[in-house]
């Protein structure tokens, strides 16, 4: 249970860096921490005590294998996520470009 | 990776040190090399496409880093790698219509063989070699057109 | 051979073949490539809910690979996702149409197509998934190609709206993500009939609602429900047209009340206390986004207000859930993606002539673009609801079912959200096309007949729109509304047609 906690307080750090930092950097890293604190909740939700590695090999017996789904999953869930961050890098390199700051502050020229 | 014209010389401009850069080259073609491995054998051992791809982008990342963009760019160029991962896209998509020829998208129509051998599992380990073409191309891309963003703003 | 899973595989085999494929042909060759693979998708979409409406079974299922729905991933084609890819594969084909002449002014068309048919994609898997990961990634592809499309101009305020876009995109995501991850740690699979059947036998009481939240919070930011509606006023506007189109004809329904409504009507059962939220919510969205809408003076910023304040009223007839509420609800989605499209594509068209977006800018453009001024007064009539356009049938319809179960404050709402769009209207039509022609604009002339072709098409299902509540066609929406209806029983119906041959 506590690691789930822990999972919980680091996508808070996350959102956190999304919602109050200034800097752009600092928001994509935000977004960054959210989906690994994601990804480890799924792949400790696969998880039982004292659990294997679930890869089949020659002359052994499979016993008390953890669950290797989540573990697919999440694998896919970081593609996703490379994905995501580095369209929102190039997009922060291409905002730096046009305003000249990486800060959220300054960035406004769309209003109403 | 000796086709480096400056071989033996002083760190030129570009790139980092001697150092680096002689330990780049001694060590760049093992990375390749289980970089394809992992891609090789993702049937039979953790890894598979996504992570040997990686690997495989690494190892020319690593060029980028040690010598330079130009040299890494002579090496794959950016219409290249953006053809390449169009070319594993299309690949993986073939592999998938492939199962049509058994009657479903997906299915696993080539012979199975024996477990544990690097030869086995049908169209699982093309699938791998696909996905493994796809990111290590496209990572390899991201990094060169993030590179040349960046060198754009500084001049 | 199964037509099923060509949803995905005609959209991104086109998509990668004309990245890679792209810059040895001519032009022509790429516009043809997905010109005809939108309209083979809109064909296939027609021949896939004549063929559902002829079979024995409520649902058609497709295992991919030939594994069995448990254990392997599944499509399912039931009545709601029929309709669903009629209507985005019906905007996309309109939409790939415009695009022909219309991106001409943008460089690099390829890549154009790259992402909207990877956008396409994406909405087409997602309708027709029938497991809940893969809904994910399909949500996924299509919100990355969407993030990449507002940016496409590049232009310093496209880039703002896009990192918006994509930083909230990317939270909703996350939320989504963990609202799956619950869900697979207390049911153990990721098919949704298998999921749902689970879920039926054994109820947990703080799972439900922990994991309701974290969807309504996901797929509302998908959506743009009213508290989290900021980023979508200035994503839209800020795409090229054709994309401004199929990001708030479809793209918001697809990921947003799409997912929703499957999610929540066939996984996880619907509630009294969350049908009344998504009420609440979607009530507020009608009448704060019409009221914001009123003092926009950019074009398509106020025709983004506006796609916040629709789907406000599909959320309301969907969250009555009464059968007629819910048809009423299914109605306007349908109306409402083919009219704002139009009402983009308009805006689109008077961009491409006179190169503003400002209303105080424009005036007198009938008579100089009279196919774009009569689209454009369809599609306006059409979204305030006058009588014989397809708006004014959904919106009496919900309006009635609101009446039906008492609920007359939201009657009155939805009333009034419409008197203001029309007003908010009348001011497009006036400042935009009436009064006199500014002298500046003497020389332009109406958009290439593409660009009509595909406004007139769109103003004809308009003015057409209401004979779907005709008996001989109204399979197609009461066969989507019966499958919201028929809620968990979803379960049976998708693993019973699956364990037929």
């Amino acid at each position: 249970m506590s690691l789930y906690l822990l999972c919980l307080t680091l996508f808070c750090v996350g959102l956190y860096g999304v919602l109050r930092k200034r800097n752009i950097v600092k928001i994509i890293i935000g977004i960054g921490i959210m989906e690994y604190s994601m990804n480890l909740f799924f792949v400790l939700l696969g998880y039982r005590y004292h659990g294997r590695t679930p890869i089949d090999a020659q002359n052994q017996n499979i016993l008390n294998m953890v669950d290797p789904l989540p573990q697919a999953l999440v694998m896919t869930s970081i593609v996703i996520g490379l994905a995501a961050t580095a369209l929102l890098i190039s997009i922060a390199i291409r905002i730096y470009e046009k305003y000249g700051t990486f800060d959220i502050t300054k960035i406004k020229r769309l209003k109403g | 990776m000796s086709d480096n014209p400056n071989t033996g010389l002083p760190a030129g401009k570009a790139g980092m040190s001697l150092i680096v850069k002689t330990i780049t080259r001694l060590t760049i073609g093992l990375i390749l090399l289980f970089g394809i491995y992992i891609v090789m054998h993702g049937h039979l051992s953790p890894g598979g496409g996504f992570a040997g791809g990686v690997i495989i982008a690494l190892s020319f990342i690593h060029i980028m880093l040690a010598f330079g963009k130009d040299i890494a760019a002579a090496k794959i160029s950016r219409g290249l790698a953006s053809n390449l991962e169009s070319i594993g896209a299309l690949m993986f998509l073939v592999i998938a219509l492939l199962g049509f020829l058994g009657g479903s998208f997906f299915l696993n129509v080539l012979a199975k063989g024996r477990p544990f051998k690097l030869f086995s599992a049908g169209t699982i380990p093309l699938s791998n070699i696909a996905i493994g073409l796809k990111v290590g191309v496209g990572l390899f891309a991201i990094f060169l057109a993030l590179v040349i963003l960046e060198g754009a703003k500084r001049k | 051979m199964n037509i099923i899973p060509l949803f995905v595989i005609i959209p991104l085999f086109s998509a990668f073949f004309i990245s890679l494929t792209g810059r040895l042909f001519k032009k022509g060759f790429i516009d043809a490539i997905s010109g005809v693979s939108c309209f083979l998708l809109l064909a296939l979409s027609f021949y896939g809910l004549n063929a559902l409406n002829h079979s024995a079974n409520q649902a058609m299922v497709y295992k991919v690979g030939g594994w069995m729905p448990p254990f392997g991933i599944c499509m399912v084609l039931d009545g709601l996702a029929g309709f669903m890819l009629i209507t985005v594969n019906l905007v996309a084909f309109f939409v790939c149409i415009f695009s022909i002449n219309y991106m001409e002014k943008y460089t690099d068309k390829p890549k154009f197509y790259t992402l909207f048919l990877l956008m396409v994609t994406g909405m087409n898997g997602l309708i027709i998934s029938g497991d809940l990961f893969n809904l994910y990634v399909f949500l996924e592809v299509a919100s990355i190609a969407s993030y990449a499309l507002v940016a496409f101009g590049t232009e310093a305020e496209e880039l703002e709206a896009s990192f918006k876009y994509a930083i909230m995109g990317s939270v909703a995501s996350g939320f989504i993500f963990i609202g799956i991850a619950f869900l697979y740690g207390f049911t153990s699979t990721l098919n949704m009939a298998d999921m749902s059947r689970i879920l039926g036998a054994s109820p947990s009481s703080w799972l439900v609602p922990f994991v309701s939240v974290l969807f309504l919070m996901g797929f509302g930011l998908k959506a743009a429900l009213v508290p989290f509606h900021a980023w979508l006023p200035d994503a839209h506007p800020s795409a090229p047209a054709s994309i401004s189109a199929m990001l708030s004809g479809v793209l918001i329904k697809a990921l947003g009340v799409y997912a929703m409504v499957r999610i929540f009507f066939n996984i996880i059962g619907i509630s009294a206390g969350y049908l009344s939220a998504l009420m609440f919510l979607g009530a507020l969205s009608m009448i704060v986004a019409v009221i914001l809408a009123l003092s926009q003076w950019d074009l398509k910023r106020l025709l983004a207000y506006h796609s916040i304040s629709q789907v406000g009223y599909v959320f309301l007839g969907i969250g009555l859930g009464t059968p007629l509420g819910i048809l009423g609800g299914l109605f306007h989605l349908f109306n409402h993606s083919v009219f704002k499209s139009l009402l983009f594509l308009n805006s689109g068209a008077i961009d491409y002539s006179t190169g503003t977006r400002d209303l105080r800018e424009m005036s007198g453009l009938k008579e100089k673009m009279p196919v774009t001024a009569g689209t454009s007064l369809i599609a306006s009539m059409s979204i305030a609801g006058i009588p014989p356009f397809n708006g004014f049938f959904s919106k009496l319809i919900i309006i009635f079912a609101c009446i039906q179960k008492g609920f007359y404050g939201y009657a009155l709402a939805a009333a009034l959200g419409s008197i203001l769009t029309l007003a908010s209207f009348m001011k497009v039509q006036k400042y935009a096309f009436l009064d006199e022609l500014k002298e500046k604009y003497r020389n332009i002339k109406e958009v290439p007949p593409a660009m009509k072709f595909s406004m007139v098409c769109l103003a004809a299902i308009c003015v057409l729109g209401g004979i779907l509540l005709l008996p001989s066609f109204k399979f197609f929406l009461s066969g989507a509304a019966g499958v919201l209806l028929e809620g968990k029983e979803y379960a049976g119906i998708v693993l019973g047609a699956a364990a037929k041959p």
